[in-house]
């Protein structure tokens, strides 16, 4: 290998955490066995890492798009594997996940080439070369704004432009807190989104949000925000979010969201019940919780089976706008396929499925979450309620949970634009 | 309700040399919009740029694919809205666009406005902006400041261990530290060190000389992350013959190859010679200086005639590298067409011909740099020593040097890639 430079390109080299990336390297020997190697160090200083084995090309080039992975962390050909089975490098604290806190920054990549087909040791040996890509939560221009109104806590983002523009109100799950990144997506891609802090991991705060009042108030925030179109606000949830979303679009007068995205989350939810109390009953069928072969939390069991009482379901019969669920085949932690099943055949009963868009994705687990970040079947989780430590159980395998993700995203974006944009004529256009 | 027209750059942050892709969506069919660039130089001063386009019957606007039917280009030009930049009616007169600082982006907006506008921007409301970045640093590059054994200069280092081949930069007759090509040339994985050598000191400026360009080549040579067998010469104007001085006379300074840009081997840096010697050459012949009709100093014909006497010139028939040279055949600053003319006409007699590859941009001007920055066919020049402000001739009409910086950019980083890269035979590849 004297006297070459191996020539080693990703692009772009900054891009939003949505965007594929391009891998090639040239100006290797041909046949050659090298290993690609992607780490990044997360804010919580844990290292991540993902790799792949291949053999160059005649030409002496590896095109990872279009080259088969023979080994490693990802195997065939993955134009993103080097960054959806990401795993914790080995010798790191357990139950790790991986989030992004500080929108501000990007995500920094370092990809690597080395000579031979490596599964360990990448810090002690010197790679062939390095290059180095930043993934982004926001996009330029994209402005984020701390929300501290009538009680609602939350993080406002607004893209750049004079607007107007649909609005997204974006409630994540039962882990509590307040979690921004996909809301910055959401910006970047022409939506005012605000993330909504509910469950707060200060004891003293969750006790402010009593009822329904809080998340219309949020709602409202979003809808009378100068820059939004009022009647093009769509309620955006996961998990815990998911089903809180359900609920306001089937019982609230105040909030009429325009379209419904609904990821991991039931309908099984105490009806007009505050959250603590939500929380409370829940925790009532707490003794259903089950344990696998490695001591992890599964939660699954807790909704089951699906009741038959209306006053212990949200009365999917009222909702009056679209809805799309998305839920993972493999999801431990909580029932949704036999939610989204129910959920379905309560629709038809009522005469409104043809609101209803299922995506259902085989081997995926709960948190399906935005694409080509890192798969954890399951990962260190405080339970809200009792801030007892465990860890829970999510499901999935990483290369289905892989695909559910970027095609979730895509789907979901494409149901937002299609519902929240207003388009000059009523003829269906291609997607953007 | 209105739409809402959806404006999309890909990508939103790019390299300073990366092409985008600029789409309008969700417009009205045939609606006519124009598509508008706006940057805030680092000297505060406003550049843009303007499009007229036509929307299509999918309601599209796509830059790449579609006619610009007027404004500041015409026809398909993807990259139009950067490459034709120009200050804002009311600027400063004989601005140049010049990047200083290389950390931060070149941020640009991009805005679509109703109807086909050529002034009045600030006045009316876009229907939709945002916000794009050009970087001349990818992730990674390191930037160092270079100041030792009386070395003036700026190196930046790609990301990884190492080695890389290296570059010596040197700009022009305008002096003082231009860093943002050796950035750039590190992002394509060469160590590239930026040169100073002319000062505005004339006191300092007595003590530089060929001697001075030597060490810094022996410098960037002892670097320990720098392949001392793999170091290119790349000239701009006088920097381009002071790279072909170097490359002739240097008896121990021994270059992979050069690429001279906008030079002549006319004006000499003999070794023992400082620089203030080599630019009296200059001086002697000032007196051929011209004034077009807008009182624009036209140096062009300080060179002519090119002398027939081999002493008065870089003897270039005894080069022993490859040699890359570029010219605009409209450069009204210096004579570099017929220079290039000569030394084809010396190297064929010498011999050693093959080894010179001229690139002759018709409609191109002096300052041939690296692409989509805006051209200026005139702006103000500072004279080195003694600071005068004058307003010099560059040449080159706007759309045809946007073609010539984009083209030879790309065989530039070619033939870099090609002599210092590969030590088996090239294969082409594309780049942009």
């Amino acid at each position: 290998m004297v006297g070459t430079f191996p020539l080693l390109s990703v692009q772009p080299t900054r891009g939003l955490v949505d965007e594929k990336i391009q891998v090639v390297v040239r100006n290797l020997p041909s046949a050659l066995s090298v290993t690609l190697h992607s780490l990044h160090r997360s804010e919580d200083k844990d290292l991540w890492e993902a790799f792949g084995h291949y053999t160059s090309d005649g030409q002496g080039t590896v095109t990872v798009a279009k080259d088969a992975s023979l080994g490693g962390t990802y195997e065939g050909a993955e134009p993103m594997g080097l960054l959806w089975s990401m795993q914790p490098v080995p010798g790191s604290r357990t139950g790790l996940r991986l989030r992004k806190m500080d929108v501000f920054t990007p995500m920094v990549v370092h990809i690597s080439v080395y000579s031979g087909h490596m599964t360990e040791g990448f810090s002690k040996q010197s790679p062939l070369a390095t290059v180095v890509t930043e993934r982004w939560y926001m996009a330029p221009g994209v402005c984020r704004i701390d929300i501290r109104e009538h009680g609602v806590r939350g993080t406002l983002f607004l893209p750049p432009g004079p607007g107007p523009f649909p609005g997204v109100l974006d409630m994540w799950g039962g882990g509590g807190g307040l979690v921004e990144y996909r809301s910055g997506l959401l910006a970047s891609h022409g939506f005012v989104s605000m993330a909504l802090e509910y469950l707060s991991h200060d004891k003293n705060r969750t006790s402010d949000i009593e009822s329904k009042t809080y998340f219309e108030k949020a709602f409202r925030i979003v809808k009378e925000h100068p820059l939004v179109m009022k009647d093009r606000v769509a309620l955006f949830g996961l998990s815990f979010g998911a089903s809180v979303a359900l609920n306001l679009a089937a019982y609230s007068k105040d909030i009429s969201p325009r379209c419904c995205v609904c990821i991991s989350g039931s309908h099984v939810y105490p009806v007009n019940k505050s959250i603590p109390d939500v929380i409370m009953k829940m925790s009532e069928h707490g003794y259903k919780t089950r344990f696998d072969e490695d001591g992890h939390v599964v939660w699954r069991d807790i909704i089951l089976p699906i009741p038959t009482d209306l006053g212990e379901k949200v009365d999917m019969g009222r909702i009056k706008c679209p809805l799309m669920l998305v839920v993972g085949e493999d999801d431990q932690n909580w029932a949704t396929v036999e939610s989204a099943k129910d959920i379905a055949q309560m629709m038809r009963a009522a005469g409104n499925e043809h609101l209803l868009t299922i995506l259902q994705y085989p081997d995926a687990g709960h948190l399906i979450e935005p694409p080509y970040t890192p798969h954890f079947r399951a990962s260190n989780f405080i339970v809200p309620q009792t801030r007892q430590k465990v860890i829970m159980l999510w499901g999935g395998y990483t290369k289905p949970h892989a695909v559910a993700q970027e095609d979730c995203w895509e789907r979901s974006l494409s149901f937002l634009r299609q519902h929240l944009y207003p388009s000059p004529d009523s003829v269906p256009k291609a997607k953007l | 309700m209105n739409s809402v027209p959806v404006l999309t750059v890909k990508p939103w942050r790019a390299l300073f040399d990366e092409k985008f892709h600029v789409v309008v969506g969700n417009l009205p069919p045939t609606q006519e919009v124009t598509l508008h660039s706006l940057h805030q130089s680092e000297d505060t001063d406003y550049w843009e740029a303007f499009g007229h386009y036509v929307s299509d019957a999918q309601g599209r606007v796509t830059v790449a694919k579609h006619e610009s039917f007027g404004g500041t280009y015409e026809g398909v030009d993807p990259m139009g809205l950067l490459a034709s930049m120009r200050p804002i009616p009311g600027s400063r007169t004989g601005l140049r666009f010049r990047i200083k600082e290389v950390h931060t982006p070149m941020v640009v907006h991009i805005s679509v406005y109703r109807g086909h506008l050529s002034q009045g921007f600030r006045e009316q409301l876009a229907l939709a902006s945002v916000v794009t970045e050009r970087w001349c640093m990818a992730p990674g590059v390191r930037r160092v400041d270079i100041t030792e054994g009386g070395v003036t200069g700026t190196l930046f280092l790609p990301p990884g261990p190492g080695p890389f081949p290296g570059v010596l930069d040197m700009w022009g007759g305008g002096g003082g530290l231009v860093e943002y090509r050796s950035a750039l040339l590190a992002s394509h994985g060469f160590a590239a060190m930026a040169l100073m050598y002319l000062f505005p000191d004339a006191q300092k400026a007595a003590t530089i000389g060929f001697h001075y360009i030597e060490n810094a080549f022996r410098l960037l040579q002892d670097h320990p992350l720098v392949a001392s067998d793999k170091i290119a010469l790349l000239g701009t104007s006088f920097g381009a013959s002071v790279a072909l001085s170097l490359a002739v006379f240097s008896e121990t300074v021994k270059p992979i190859c050069c690429v001279c840009i906008s030079g002549s081997h006319v004006l000499t840096l003999k070794a023992n010679q400082s620089i203030a010697e080599s630019f009296k050459v200059m001086k002697e012949h000032v007196h051929k200086s011209r004034m077009d009709e807008n009182n624009c100093i036209i140096w062009r014909d300080t060179l002519l005639p090119i002398p027939e006497d081999s002493d008065l010139k870089v003897d270039v028939g005894r080069i022993t590298c490859p040699l890359l040279l570029v010219v605009g055949q409209d450069d009204t600053n210096w004579a570099a067409v017929e220079s290039a003319d000569d030394m084809t006409q010396m190297m064929e007699r010498a011999g050693n011909s093959h080894l010179l590859t001229t690139l002759s941009y018709p409609g191109a001007g002096h300052l041939i740099e690296p692409p989509y920055g805006p051209h200026c066919r005139a702006c103000t020049f500072v004279l080195q020593p003694g600071q005068q402000r004058v307003v010099v001739l560059w040449g080159g009409l706007t759309k045809p040097h946007a073609v010539a910086q984009e083209d030879s950019w790309e065989k530039i980083l070619d033939f870099l890639q090609e002599h210092l890269c590969h030590s088996v035979k090239p294969h082409v590849q594309s780049r942009l």
